[in-house]
């Protein structure tokens, strides 16, 4: 655990430019494998079997207080002694728990076998034996395979790796076809509905989302695939779609009504819609946005926020909280910063934010505490702890878990900010 | 390699977690990949602890791996001493951690730290949370506790013991502990360290002051009591102080051990006092007779869930089982007392299996046999950990000593149809707000067996008629099925035993090698099984 190495100090030459530091150390966050809990109930025929330890079934079951109301659509093929000794082959091993799991199953369609830091450091080779299972169970099922290690990824990236896996099958969109838009990243159902009705009436009717809710509709892609990315966690998978030939249509993301409007802007601009019908689509839901939001800004408005890194949400939650709601920003935490992705965000921040790449909890811990800062967005290990020092806070896993982007939810992700204030204020009185 | 869905416990390394955090000035120092922080939730959300379980993680990343971990790891461990400045250090590593065999233990040594260094061998890849706990515990007091101690014959002096098991994100230990101190401590027993807690390291060295020691869970402290008793000559107790037998008889265990005379007459004046016993008594109770109850849980709690189901509440113990492998055996001999087979696995499925076999009329489990209720409209208790936020209950809520035996009274019976209702039931079958998913009134519409609960209760019962057909198939008889008046008659008993009935009914059909289930063929099953 070392001590803070600026790696890179942006602050000098332009004053626009907030302040990365990045440091190492112990992290409070997730692992990848912890993106299985919403991913399995967005693709809904698809099953995610862990390759790893008790610790990662145990990781899941208590990370969401999973619980299960029939049997789960996700679980652990849990390595033990036997196959670490070399008395037992781990790829036959494997291949008995797959057969057995797929004919308890037979309505996955999809099975995803997610690699761990345990299968990873015994470099059992997951991606062959997707190859292998793949051929076995061909058509009815695709055998596919990405990393959610706690040593590979943090929480969120869990997605990034799983849609990443799922692009090289994704069917090809010959080229010279109409061009097509793709909404990379998860969103509730009900967000996605919203964004497709705004487009639809602007004339844009040839969109996609992925993952889809159903694992054999896979969106095709090609040289005429526009996308648009709805998380900033998804280099990766851009990366991926942009090697098929799709083209990312560059933006903020869709929080707040400024980054909604601006992404929705995004696909407008790209399919040539006129600015007078965005106007004239948006408006309706722009207007209702903003008024609810301007409610919300007068709890929010000069409080101080500190964001501990969680889901990399968290430059775009800072920039949405900065310039809507008036938030004073202490420190950004981010386990990992893309600065291509995230390029349109960090231009709408303030001049010398100051934003934390990793992170060396302790050292943030003594940070925040110097700063006091009114609201911290943090963990689940961090939260009760703070609070009892008499620190306002949120959890930042309910951002991943509740419906935040687009203009109808505007105010409610602000309400999930205001809220912990509000409910101190009573308690207090 | 295991096909796992759902876990009753954590890995092993949990468990020596939830001994550093229950103590006040141990630092647990883990070798573990980013994500292993995910346990410290368990303590600061479902057990709600004001304060950061005491744990550096190192936190490797895959970069890490080709190069120095055994740093990282020095670094960590000296970082965490300089900041949190403990008492004693524990060091060990998480599953991930075991593969790189970075040997923590020895690495923690050369760091030449002013304090006690224990390090842990927790296989993670053979056990699990409980018997890490036990361990980690065990470690610590062999390494705290010096040599050469002797004790003072007892003489008449007041006697001194220990209580030794509590833990961090242990099922209701906070209450327990407070319970059972006071229950000593009107017996004229001193109590001279409880852990691991709320001790600290001092505590732990001051062990061998006690006369001998009170193992309230088995699972957590019967290995450092083993060794204690070898090294200190301490002997320790074998009851557990859990329904008003239970306790009773640990009363006499304890007084024996503390030289104390006539725990007869002490016996009972508790009894007389005891309002859980009164409570049972009480004719209003009278409907609890023979209830089929199935028990699954932690063996010590299981095993004395059953006692108090047969002996105290006056149920039927139709089935119990457990996930603590270590104790299979104990949990077989508590089985036979039942004249049942003991269910030993931690596969969630294979118990919902036997639930849905059994048909029982109340549950008691944990938070894992409260879904599987929920699904089979079954009522249920929770009576064991794995933990869940609701077992850290506000209130001072027991389980052991007499408070607990009254706790107990209370939530069991709680979730049952009262008596009269129960008959109201049974004979206004037609009345439309009776209907198979009408609640228990005092429950409320949103408790026990909602109206939606009355779907899984109805496709447990097909799935329970098919898993009859296949036995029957196997049979010399085949039962073509129910005639349709007799179904009908089926319908106008409670949704809550009419699964029993129906089972009842067909075992019958088949021993009398009858193919055809009529009105009749159901009333003579229900003389014939009536109790």
């Amino acid at each position: 655990m070392t001590p803070v190495i600026p790696i890179r100090s942006d602050s000098s030459g332009c004053d626009q430019s907030p302040v990365i530091t990045t440091e190492r150390g112990q992290r409070e966050v997730f692992c990848g494998l912890t993106g299985i809990i919403w991913l399995h109930r967005k693709i809904q025929d698809a099953f995610f079997l862990v390759v790893g330890s008790r610790t990662c079934a145990h990781l899941i079951q208590s990370a969401a207080g999973v619980m299960i109301f029939a049997e789960p659509r996700f679980g652990t093929a849990i390595i033990d002694e036997r196959d670490l000794a070399g008395l037992a082959d781990c790829n036959d091993e494997l291949d008995k728990v797959v057969n057995k799991l797929l004919s308890r199953r037979p309505d996955i369609r999809t099975l995803f076998l997610v690699g761990s830091c345990p299968s990873e450091v015994i470099k059992l080779d997951l991606s062959r034996a997707a190859e292998r299972l793949s051929r076995q169970f061909n058509p009815a099922v695709r055998v596919l395979n990405y990393s959610g290690s706690g040593i590979e990824t943090t929480f969120t990236q869990g997605e990034d790796t799983c849609l990443q896996s799922m692009v090289p099958v994704l069917p090809t969109l010959p080229s010279g076809s109409k061009q097509r838009l793709m909404v990379v990243g998860t969103m509730a159902d009900i967000v996605e509905d919203q964004m497709r009705r705004l487009w639809t009436d602007m004339g844009i009717t040839d969109v996609d989302f992925f993952p889809p809710r159903n694992s054999t509709a896979l969106p095709d892609v090609g040289p005429d695939t526009v996308f648009l990315l709805a998380q900033p966690f998804l280099a990766d998978t851009s990366l991926a779609l942009e090697a098929r030939g799709a083209k990312r249509l560059a933006a903020p993301f869709p929080l707040g009504v400024e980054g909604t409007t601006a992404w929705l802007q995004a696909a407008a601009n790209a399919f040539g819609a006129s600015q007078d019908t965005f106007d004239n689509v948006t408006r309706a839901a722009r207007q209702r946005a903003e008024s609810a939001l301007a409610r919300q800004r007068t709890q929010l408005e000069g409080k101080k926020i500190f964001f501990f890194p969680d889901s990399q949400l968290e430059i775009p939650l800072a920039r949405f909280l900065h310039r809507e709601m008036g938030m004073e920003l202490s420190e950004i935490g981010t386990p990992y910063l893309h600065r291509k992705l995230m390029a349109e965000e960090l231009a709408m921040l303030p001049a010398g934010s100051r934003i934390t790449e990793g992170q060396h909890v302790e050292n943030q811990l003594d940070r925040c505490h110097a700063d006091a800062p009114d609201l911290v967005v943090c963990g689940l290990g961090l939260a009760n702890p703070l609070e009892a020092q008499g620190l306002t806070t949120k959890w930042a896993i309910e951002l991943v878990f509740t419906p935040i982007q687009g203009y109808e939810q505007a105010a409610d992700l602000a309400e999930l900010f205001s809220r912990p204030l509000r409910r101190r204020i009573k308690l207090a009185a | 390699m295991q096909l796992t869905l759902w876990t009753y416990e954590g890995p092993p390394h949990v468990g020596a977690m939830r001994v550093a955090t229950a103590m006040t000035d141990v630092h647990y120092v883990l070798h573990a990949p980013q994500g292993d922080t995910y346990a410290d939730l368990l303590f600061t959300m479902i057990e709600r602890l004001p304060r950061r379980p005491p744990v550096t993680y190192t936190t490797f990343q895959a970069r890490d791996l080709g190069g120095d971990t055994a740093e990282l790891f020095k670094d960590a461990a000296r970082q965490a001493h300089a900041r949190f400045k403990p008492n004693a250090m524990l060091v060990g590593a998480s599953c991930t951690a075991e593969l790189i065999q970075d040997d923590p233990g020895g690495l923690a040594l050369a760091l030449n730290l002013p304090i006690p260094v224990v390090a842990l061998e927790l296989p993670a890849y053979q056990r699990k949370e409980n018997w890490g706990a036990s361990e980690t515990f065990y470690h610590l007091v062999r390494a705290l506790v010096p040599a050469g101690h002797s004790r003072t014959p007892l003489e008449g002096r007041p006697a001194v013991c220990n209580i030794l098991g509590p833990t961090a994100l242990g099922f209701r230990h906070r209450d327990d502990v407070k319970e059972i101190r006071g229950l000593l401590e009107e017996l004229g027993i001193k109590v001279n360290v409880v852990a691991p807690l709320n001790a600290c390291v001092a505590d732990i060295r001051r062990l061998p002051e006690a006369d001998f020691n009170v193992v309230l869970y088995p699972e957590l402290g019967r290995t450092a009591a083993q060794w204690l008793q070898r090294s200190c000559g301490q002997p320790f107790t074998q009851c557990i102080p859990y329904g008003v037998n239970g306790t009773l008889d640990f009363i006499a265990e304890v007084q024996q051990l503390a030289g104390a005379a006539d725990p007869a007459q002490t016996r009972e004046a508790f009894m007389q006092s005891s309002r859980a016993r009164w409570y049972a008594k009480s004719v209003d109770s009278t409907y609890l007779t023979g209830k089929r109850v199935f028990v699954f849980g932690d063996a010590t709690h299981v095993i004395a869930a059953a006692r108090v189901a047969q002996t105290e509440m006056g149920f039927e113990v139709v089935g119990l089982g457990t996930y603590s492998r270590e104790f299979a055996r104990e949990m077989r001999d508590a089985a036979k007392l039942y004249g049942v087979e003991a269910l030993i696995t931690d596969d969630y499925l294979e118990v919902e299996d036997q639930v849905k076999a059994l048909q029982p009329e109340l549950l008691l489990g944990t938070q894992m046999e409260r879904h599987i209720a929920k699904r089979l409209g079954i009522p249920c208790t929770v009576i064991s950990a794995p933990m869940h936020v609701q077992d850290f209950p506000a209130r001072y809520a027991p389980q052991m000593g007499f408070e607990g035996a009254n706790v107990l009274f209370d939530t069991w019976v709680h979730p049952l149809m009262m008596g009269l209702e129960e008959h109201l039931l049974g004979m206004f079958r037609e009345d439309f707000e009776f209907h198979d998913g009408a609640a228990p009134s005092h429950l409320g519409s949103g408790h026990g067996a909602p109206a939606k609960a009355a779907a899984p209760a109805q496709q447990a019962e097909q799935i329970h008629v098919a898993q009859d057909a296949s036995i029957a198939s196997d049979a010399t008889v085949d039962i073509t099925g129910w005639a349709p008046e007799a179904e009908k008659e089926l319908k106008k008993i409670p949704f809550f035993v009419r699964g029993k009935a129906r089972r009842n009914t067909e075992l019958f059909a088949r021993e009398r090698g009858l193919s055809r289930i009529t009105v009749e063929t159901m009333y003579e099953a229900k003389a014939h099984f009536s109790r």
